[in-house]
């Protein structure tokens, strides 16, 4: 045996031991009844034919690799920025387990979530029994100050009433009259994580904002920002506050994971940590304006505040040196407060570091895929370095979306080229890198498959990112976040050049100490 | 925004019982009184707009949806079809029959017409709902901030009186956390014996009222073969009058609605007993015994 106490290989040096490489082989041989590696070889080359591309886009009935998640994953995310608040999920309970991992697999922390354990007899004789023990359970063992409740699947089906539910379960004590229950109806089968987050949102605040009880207190000076769904939450909602706070302007972050999913290693276990205050949530109705920074995230909500009678504005994940000019103009407007001497400083030097690079960056071109926000703020900076969006795609971009992203790239002699798939998923785009190459791929984890099949080499950008660490922690909004996207971005190209150029005698002639 | 005061009503009652013709002629009615309508058939096979879009059946938002792709690619537009008088018509249809989950389909069509505004600049929204409330999707309407009033269109039936009872319950589970109220019943004459005493009774155990009896008339039928309402065909008939007076009704019952207090099944038993609807076991095996003695003496001589 290879394997000893003395000296434990692990996985990487295991399975390539003799005995496990011959346990494979007769595993392919006396199980598996394969075809061929020669057919094999065949049909993975005639999969990246022209002739593919045609087949894989008229495919109608089946997904592979959506670049989405399901609804009450963004759901939890939403209800996990505020204070003290434990999700609920309403439903079966392994919908649960994976909605907690797929979440901690990108952001190294735990996720605090229970489950209504809906099973058989809830499907048939309806889930209210669930709701009214598991609200008690939950209160009692968990001592949250609100419980945000949304569904799986199963619930929705059979059409449980959650407002309803939840107004029984409080008649029967299951949690005090005035504790904080709101809830969104989250079915899997519709709509996307984002779609999720917005429900949510709503749903948290419709229960402050709908109570309140006098609409007529005078509107304050200060300014809500609702971030929407974003992988680098950690940096963004920090530098949105520091921001803020060089200009002088009042924020509520409405949903601040910022802390909940960054809680320090001090010895000190906290089971809810950080979040907007339920006391700044409830205030936030009277603030003057809402500032949604994901236009696709908040639908639902920014209608729903814009009929409270504030003053509303969105973005598209406002990415590089244009989109934070902008993001930082509807602050000064808004607060009638200058544009602060630091931050301009910041953007010079953005800029300046964007030119000192331009020649690498220059006429590269890129395909994007992820949210929808996502995918225009990214490709409106590309388009700014001067490199070449080509293949953004969206599996959750409606026709809307296209004609908006065809917008934002018109008019540059960089966009030209560039073409939005929406309600497309990975496989389209693994056919378009074959056909229609690009030099980088920009998204998250899911592309290391695309960039083993094609060998485009991946810049990891945006949710999920399970295979490597604590980018999280770092902004992409602002001219610094602005910065670090492009030192992300200038570090695969340094590193893919030093790759092709590292054959001694023979590529080394471009193998430079200088680049 | 909707109305301030939007009045959202449902029509319930067991299947083939008339809820269909009964709801669209009253709708057809309440125009008069200048009301802006939208009527959301909640039932898979898609009547309940056909007399008042004088069509076979419409396009239903699940069949549009499943054509388009999903939900999410339809416009409000593409579902909601203009009928008589400018009443907006919507039906959320459903699978056919031994598959998939029509009560998931209310819910959606419902989620979607709300997203998309359809009860936007309308006075009544109208649900005519399929059959018994079956399970969570067919209660849909009647959830919280949905239909205020409930109307049951029943007849003297047994089985009607039965479902109505059952409808009840449903109402009762909703109206407890919520706004609901059962708004009276709905007589629809089947010419049994003491019918109107029998629904009034029965509106009375519930704790309601019976807010109209519609009398039975050929005209409905002439006028459904046509595919249109009476108030359209024959406006002038008595039977367009009854119609009318059941909308005024309706129209004057706006928070009149209560909760209900449905009854035991023994309760209900002994209540058609009484009317003499139903026999008691005793009577029924005393009738058996006369028959077969009376047929025994016949093959005896």
């Amino acid at each position: 045996m290879s394997q000893s106490a003395d000296k434990v290989l692990d996985h990487f040096t295991l399975f390539h031991q003799p005995e496990y490489r011959a346990l494979f082989e007769r595993k392919k041989k006396d199980f598996e009844f394969g075809h061929s590696d020669e057919k094999v070889a065949e049909v993975s080359e005639w999969t990246k034919s022209k002739e593919y591309l045609e087949k894989n886009f008229a495919r109608e009935a089946i997904t592979i690799n959506p670049t989405k998640a399901c609804q009450p994953i963004g759901a939890m995310y939403a209800a996990q920025g505020f204070e003290g608040t434990l999700p609920f999920v309403h439903g079966s309970q392994g919908c649960v387990a994976y909605f907690r991992t797929h979440l901690t697999r990108h952001f190294k922390e735990p996720n605090n979530a229970v489950s209504s354990s809906m099973t058989e007899d809830a499907a048939v004789f309806g889930g209210l029994n669930n709701m009214i023990d598991g609200l008690a359970n939950a209160y009692a063992l968990y001592k949250p100050k609100m419980i945000a409740v949304m569904t799986t699947c199963m619930a929705e089906v059979i059409g449980d009433d959650l407002g309803g539910f939840i107004t029984n379960a409080k008649n029967k004590e299951s949690v005090p009259q005035e504790f904080p229950v709101p809830y969104a109806h989250t079915p899997s089968f519709v709509g996307s994580h984002i779609v999720g987050y917005d429900n949510m949102m709503k749903g948290i605040l419709s229960y402050f904002w709908d109570k309140a009880e006098d609409y007529s207190v005078e509107k304050t000076q200060a300014i809500n920002i609702i971030p929407g769904f974003d992988g680098y939450a950690v940096g963004n909602n920090r530098e949105l506050k520091r921001i803020a706070a060089q200009f002088g302007i009042d924020v509520t972050i409405l949903s601040d994971v910022s802390d909940v999913f960054d809680t320090p290693g001090d010895g000190e276990y906290r089971m809810y940590d950080g979040g907007t205050t339920l006391e700044a949530t409830k205030q936030a109705l009277h603030a003057k304006a809402t500032i949604s920074m994901q236009e696709y995230n908040t639908n639902q909500t920014l209608q729903f505040v814009k009929e409270k009678g504030q003053e509303v504005a969105k973005f598209n994940y406002p990415l590089g040196v244009t989109a934070t000019d902008d993001l930082l103009l509807k602050l000064a407007e808004l607060s009638g407060k200058a544009i602060p001497d630091s931050l301009k400083l910041e953007r010079g030097r953005l800029v300046d570091a964007i030119a000192d690079s331009h020649a690498h960056l220059h006429g590269k071109r890129f395909a994007i895929y992820g949210d929808p926000d996502f995918c225009l703020g990214m490709a409106r900076f590309l388009l700014e370095l001067g490199a070449e969006p080509v293949h953004i795609l969206s599996t959750s971009g409606s026709k809307k979306w296209e004609k908006q992203v065809a917008k934002a790239v018109e008019g540059s002699p960089f966009g030209a080229a560039a073409k939005a798939y929406g309600g497309k998923d990975l496989w389209h785009l693994r056919s378009l890198l074959f056909n229609e190459p690009v030099d980088y791929i920009i998204g998250n984890s899911y592309g290391k498959y695309l960039e083993r099949d094609t060998k485009i080499p991946l810049i990891r950008l945006t949710y999920p990112i399970f295979d490597r660490h604590h980018h999280h922690r770092y902004p992409s909004w602002g001219y610094q976040g602005a910065l670090n996207v492009l030192v992300r971005i200038l570090d695969r190209i340094f590193e893919d050049m030093d790759a092709n150029t590292s054959v001694v005698g023979v590529t080394d002639i471009s193998f430079d100490l200088v680049r | 925004m909707t109305k301030p005061g939007l009045r959202q009503i449902a029509f319930y009652g067991k299947g083939g019982i008339g809820k269909s013709t009964t709801s669209q002629n009253t709708l057809a009615a309440l125009v008069e009184l200048e009301q802006k309508i939208l009527i959301v058939g909640c039932d898979p096979k898609a009547d309940s707009t056909r007399l008042i879009l004088h069509a076979k059946a419409q396009d239903t938002v699940l069949h549009l949806a499943a054509e388009a792709g999903s939900v999410e690619d339809l416009e409000l537009e593409d579902v909601v079809k203009i009928g008589y008088k400018d009443i907006k018509c919507v039906e959320s249809g459903g699978p056919e029959p031994g598959v998939g989950c029509a009560g998931r389909g209310v819910i959606t069509a419902i989620n979607f017409l709300e997203e998309n505004g359809a009860y936007e600049d309308v006075d009544y929204v109208s649900y005519d709902v399929l059959g018994d409330v079956v399970c969570g999707g067919f209660a849909m309407p009647i959830r919280e901030n949905k239909a205020q009033e409930i109307y049951i269109v029943m007849s003297g039936e047994m089985m009607a009186l039965y479902a109505a009872n059952n409808i009840s319950k449903g109402i009762l589970k909703y109206a407890n956390s919520g706004g609901v109220r059962l708004g009276g019943l709905i007589c629809n004459e089947r010419q049994t014996d003491k019918e109107v005493d029998l629904a009034d009774a029965l509106a009375k155990r519930l704790g309601t009222k019976l807010i109209h009896f519609v009398p039975r008339d050929n005209i409905v039928q002439h006028a459904e073969l046509r595919r249109m309402t009476v108030i359209e065909y024959a406006p002038d008939s008595k039977q367009a009058d009854e119609y009318r007076q059941l909308a005024n009704k309706i129209h004057n019952n706006k928070g009149q609605g209560v909760i209900p207090t449905p009854i035991s099944m023994e309760e209900l038993e002994e209540m058609l007993m009484d009317f003499g609807i139903m026999k008691s076991d005793e009577q029924a095996l005393a009738e058996l015994e006369a028959k077969e003695a009376a047929k025994a003496a016949a093959a005896g001589a």
